[in-house]
């Protein structure tokens, strides 16, 4: 089995824990994930 | 065009100038005759605009320091009647294409670097290091301030205004770029610049025709400070950071500075309007017998280094700073690597040795740092929050998010989304 894991590292760590074959991406929402915030970044951001 | 493109153009062209600048320290002068808009009965100032009564004590007793030097007043009390009275008035540095360290106070008689930007014919000015001890810039004031500022103008400047007639100036951007090889990073560490700068001045000092005991001085001076040529380097950022200013669509961030009270930034696309938060607590190396409750919040235009991609955002570059503002050598290295996360371009002008010579982070773009919640990171001195005490440490602190957030609501509005 591989694993691709994204978001909080916790998952990844505990699957290489068990020898998974795990692939961790660091990922995190747009702006810590405020809403405010991430509707004006995407006016700017239409491409 | 979509707005992503044209913000993507504007940013390219903007961080296009800040690469392509030329600064060059190309005079000595004072204030008065050199800065636009000065005049005697004003006071330039480090950050955002802010009134007599929102300040901290050390940022106060610099403003009195300063009014004692020009024969303005003759106490706090004073002082402080002259400004609300608004006999004397207070403006930013970065109003003025000015930076000044820490508290930054400049006034009429100092004199002052004068660097030209080359390639765009801008200037940029900042004041000129006085004494470590009893320093305005860390809220000192009284007679002995006084009497280190007076050598400076009589002595220093004179001598020093000669010699870079006499050289035909400086090329900063060639400076800058050698010192990084050199373990500096331009903010905190500026032992190699200046070793560079004496060594570039010196033999024109000797043929300015000046007393020999003059030249000792002047010499013995550059020997003594090792962050002398800090302010012209700060100057140099400045001249080179304007010309990316006042583009239209352009997110780049060109003014980063703080008052001990506020942190403010502007924004290419907007104009000179502010944008602040409170100033943060530094995370620092304490001088011992201090602590951080005896610190003032972060003070100073010096950032005008990271804002211009050097500083904290070439960490990398100067490893052993590290023991003077705390963390690990890895730290160091982390502190670029994260700020290219959050910037347009690499400077090819400006490389790092130990990440193979990549081009330092320059460039901030204020939508990068909100959607990534990556704020700038600026390595800095801390003064006490007392007049009369000086600098108790130094370490790392961080631009608030919330001066970034708000910029980005006023470029959606300006932009009309």
């Amino acid at each position: 089995m591989h694993v691709i894991n994204i978001g909080l590292e916790l998952f990844a760590e505990t699957l290489a824990n068990q020898n998974v074959n795990v692939l961790h991406v660091e990922w995190k929402p747009p702006a810590g994930g405020d809403n405010k915030m991430m509707e004006l970044l995407s006016k700017l951001e239409e491409l | 065009m979509s707005t992503g493109k044209l913000i993507g153009e504007a940013n390219q062209k903007a961080v296009s100038k800040i690469i392509s600048a030329r600064p060059r320290l190309v005079d000595i002068k004072p204030a008065i005759e050199a800065i636009p808009g000065m005049k005697k009965d004003l006071v330039l100032h480090a950050g955002p605009p802010i009134t007599w009564d929102r300040m901290c004590g050390s940022f106060r007793g610099a403003i009195v320091g300063a009014l004692m030097y020009e024969n303005l007043a003759k106490n706090m009390e004073e002082a402080e009647r002259l400004i609300k009275n608004q006999e004397i008035l207070l403006q930013p540095c970065h109003d003025h294409h000015a930076v000044g360290s820490m508290a930054g106070i400049t006034t009429a008689s100092m004199p002052v670097f004068v660097i030209q930007n080359e390639e765009y014919g801008n200037y940029a000015y900042s004041n000129i290091r006085e004494e470590r001890v009893k320093a305005l810039r860390y809220g000192f004031y009284g007679e002995e301030t006084t009497k280190n500022l007076k050598w400076v103008e009589r002595t220093l400047a004179p001598a020093l205004k000669a010699a870079i007639k006499e050289s035909g100036g400086i090329d900063m951007r060639s400076l800058i770029a050698k010192a990084l090889h050199m373990g500096d990073d331009g903010h905190n560490e500026n032992t190699a610049s200046t070793v560079l700068f004496a060594t570039y001045i010196m033999p024109s000092l000797l043929r300015t025709g000046y007393d020999k005991d003059v030249i000792y001085e002047v010499a013995s001076w550059l020997a003594y400070d090792e962050r002398f040529s800090s302010t012209a380097v700060f100057a140099a950022c400045k001249a080179s950071l304007d010309p990316a200013h006042n583009i239209e669509n352009c997110t780049l961030v060109t003014t980063m500075c703080r008052n001990g009270t506020d942190f403010g930034i502007r924004v290419s696309c907007l104009g000179d309007e502010w944008f602040t938060a409170p100033s943060p607590m530094v995370d620092a190396l304490y001088f011992p017998g201090f602590t951080k409750d005896d610190a003032s919040l972060d003070m100073g235009d010096s950032c005008v280094t990271e804002t211009a991609g050097i500083g904290a955002f070439v960490m990398a570059a100067a490893p052993s700073m590290i023991q003077f503002v705390g963390g690990t050598v890895s730290d160091a290295i982390n502190y670029t690597k994260e700020m290219h996360e959050i910037t347009e371009g690499r400077n090819v002008n400006y490389t790092i040795p130990y990440l193979d010579f990549v081009g330092a982070p320059v460039g901030i773009d204020l939508v990068k740092v909100v959607k990534t919640g990556t704020t700038p990171v600026i390595n800095t001195s801390i003064a006490h929050k007392e007049a009369g005490i000086g600098q108790i440490g130094a370490g790392m602190t961080k631009v608030p998010l919330e001066c970034f957030q708000k910029a980005l609501e006023a470029t959606v509005r300006k932009m009309n989304l």
